[in-house]
């Protein structure tokens, strides 16, 4: 059974259409991401489902029930705000208890409740403080126990990690993950950093201009982006795009920096009517330096000469500028075996990774 | 560079630089004094005349430090002196004021708190325009409502009494403390309505348990502003009441329209101090919450 589910979602504000037409599904206990560019929609998609965003047209089902018209506080939904919305004046408990009370919960089973969660999150002893009196984790924790403690069946996160530094949003993004596990909880989450989606979500649905781009696990997302927005958006650095040519059924060429053709072998015949000229998409990890070693470990790589720009060594990995043609792409390196500046090196790429998309339509072939 | 310190001589830049500074500072002080002075003198002199024996004021002049020193001007224009035929002096006028500004005071800043909380947290289509149009009450001189006050406090029944006057100020008063309020609340967030309306709270739940325990700073804005204006407003006062029911302003201005004998400055200045006495109390009181209000926002 489906804990969400949404059928042809339309929002618009006067004329301009914010979201065109969302389709979406996830199923009980499922982890979904919405991930995109500021602007693409996510977040009035999620307001939507919270019921904070009126509907123009399509549906939005959680669990059996049409949610529509239903108020906020009726659809079962619990929410981390990317702000934390923790209301001020209230100590921790009180934060936490305030949807109990105003649901008349008993005293009794509100205490109960205030124990579980803050054992969960280990915030015990934050529970007399207000929130002016805690740390940026602090209240992230705290605002993740107000939701933590409904037990709805849907919780929805919008950008709950991007006002933390950069060190924290990596503990509690590891901590959501493992709460994720034991709570079991379908979950929505709101994020622009493609990072997170990954290593979060079950599936993850890439929003652009007010649609769903794709909605796949992010191992479908990466490997196969279904066009050059999803491809782009998702990895970093983001994936190269290189002009080619068709010059048989699966072979292609591209222009090498001293302006000569250089043919390429496709791992795989294109489809019948794919278009002249293609555009190919190599991820930086699946560019190397080119050996015979390699090439009988992966016999899909193909090779050419490339120029040397700029060497960015990160210290786990290190990151090359090379010359194509007139186009600059990056490779990723192992810092013992990088390039370096002004050399010329034979590229290795592994035409089994790669992806060809149609220029016209952005889409992949 | 301890010991560049140590050995320095005596540097003549430096003493000319304390030199000027302290000039500066002598000057400043001095023009703030001379204009504090200016506009202190006109109370001191009440004071004092309000001290002062009648009979030392018609000898040395209303200007003049006191020679003689008695409270009896107090209590007569407290309790006993008499204008027009009644010898009952300040007392009912002050409490008229005190009845009047306190419910006056109180609702109109309620109501300022609760239109506030509409304008900036449930917005609806043409609430701007509403609000902008409530905005217009603020530039307008009150002289411009006298004639459709005076038509509708006949046709209620309310003319010459303090209930008539607590509706006018209750009226008047709402443009400013919607002001006041909607600007303050505006700076709430608002996920933290949307986090409540989540939480199962309602709209006036949301008003009592968040909206209101963040607002004290601009309710004693409101408060202070609204109680000091309502007590010094004068003109609704004369016009609309008469009397026994008049507030304690337009009582004043009887006072010294009173009668044929010679003018009692002592009683008068008392008088004016008794009028003058709770604004000036609020002033020393809540005036540094008065500025912190205004210039602190909802959440630290």
């Amino acid at each position: 059974m489906s804990a969400l589910m949404i059928r042809d979602l339309h929002k618009s504000y006067g004329g301009l259409e914010i979201l065109a037409g969302i389709n979406l599904e996830a199923r009980t206990g499922e982890f979904i991401a919405l991930v995109g560019p500021s602007g693409c929609g996510k977040s009035t998609l999620l307001a939507m489902i919270a019921g904070l965003e009126t509907v123009t047209s399509g549906e939005i089902w959680i669990g059996d029930r049409l949610v529509n018209s239903v108020q906020p506080k009726d659809r079962d939904i619990a929410m981390v705000f990317q702000s934390y919305a923790l209301y001020p004046t209230m100590t921790v408990r009180q934060n936490i208890t305030f949807g109990m009370e105003s649901r008349g919960v008993p005293k009794a089973e509100q205490a109960e409740a205030v124990k579980r969660v803050a054992a969960l999150l280990q915030i015990e002893q934050l529970l007399k403080r207000k929130p002016g009196q805690l740390s940026g984790g602090q209240r992230q924790r705290v605002a993740m126990g107000r939701a933590l403690v409904r037990d709805p069946k849907l919780f929805l996160f919008d950008e709950p990690l991007s006002n933390l530094d950069a060190k924290l949003r990596v503990d509690m993004r590891t901590e959501i993950k493992k709460l994720h596990h034991r709570v079991g909880k379908t979950t929505v989450y709101v994020t622009h950093d493609q990072v997170e989606a990954m290593t979060l979500a079950s599936r993850i649905a890439v929003m652009n201009q007010g649609s769903v781009q794709q909605f796949d696990t992010p191992k479908r997302i990466y490997d196969r982006p279904t066009n050059m927005f999803v491809a782009g958006f998702m990895g970093s650095p983001a994936m190269n795009f290189i002009p080619a040519r068709l010059t048989g059924s699966t072979s292609i060429s591209v222009r090498a920096a001293d302006g000569s053709d250089a043919a390429l072998a496709l791992a795989a015949p294109l489809p019948a009517g794919a278009p002249k000229d293609v555009v190919l998409g190599v991820r930086p990890e699946h560019i190397y330096r080119f050996t015979t070693d390699l090439k009988s470990r992966k016999p899909a790589v193909e090779s050419m000469q490339a120029p040397v720009e700029l060497v960015e060594p990160t210290g786990a990995e290190t990151l090359a500028v090379l010359r194509l043609g007139d186009l600059e792409i990056t490779g990723r390196f192992e810092p013992d075996d990088a390039p370096v500046m002004g050399e010329t090196i034979t590229l290795g790429i592994d035409m089994s990774r790669a992806c060809l998309f149609d220029p016209a339509t952005k889409a992949l072939l | 560079m301890a010991d560049i310190a140590l050995n320095a001589r005596h540097d003549p830049e430096a003493a000319a630089a304390t030199r000027r500074y302290f000039w500066n500072r002598f000057l400043i002080y001095a023009v703030l004094t001379l204009f504090a002075v200016i506009y202190l003198a006109p109370l001191l002199v009440v004071v004092f005349n309000s001290l002062r024996e009648q009979s030392d004021i018609a000898r040395n002049g209303l200007i003049s430090l006191p020679r003689s020193f008695r409270l009896d001007a107090w209590a007569e224009a407290w309790g006993t002196y008499c204008v027009s035929g009644t010898c009952e002096g300040m007392k009912r006028n002050f409490f008229n004021s005190l009845w009047m500004t306190i419910p006056a005071t109180l609702i109109s800043t309620l109501l300022g708190a609760m239109n506030g909380y509409v304008l900036s947290k449930w917005r609806f289509k043409g609430s701007e325009i509403l609000f902008n149009l409530m905005l217009l009450g603020v530039f307008m001189p009150g002289q411009i409502s006298l004639m459709p006050w005076a038509f509708l406090l006949g046709k209620l029944g309310l003319t010459n009494s303090t209930y008539g006057l607590v509706l006018i100020h209750v009226v008047q008063g709402i443009s400013f403390t919607t002001l006041f309020c909607r600007n303050f609340y505006v700076s709430i967030p608002d996920d933290l309505i949307k986090a409540a309306r989540i939480d199962g709270a309602g709209f006036w739940r949301i008003f009592r348990k968040i909206i209101l325990p963040l607002s004290p700073p601009i309710l004693i804005v409101t408060v202070i502003w609204q109680f000091t204006g309502i007590w010094n407003e004068y003109l609704f006062g004369v016009v609309f009441t008469s009397g026994q029911q008049q507030p304690i302003t337009a009582a004043l201005v009887a006072l010294t329209a009173g009668g044929t004998t010679a003018r009692a400055y002592d009683v008068m200045s008392a008088a004016v101090l008794i009028g003058a006495l709770p604004p000036l109390l609020i002033y020393l009181f809540g005036g540094k919450y008065f500025v912190r209000g205004l210039t602190q926002g909802a959440i630290k």
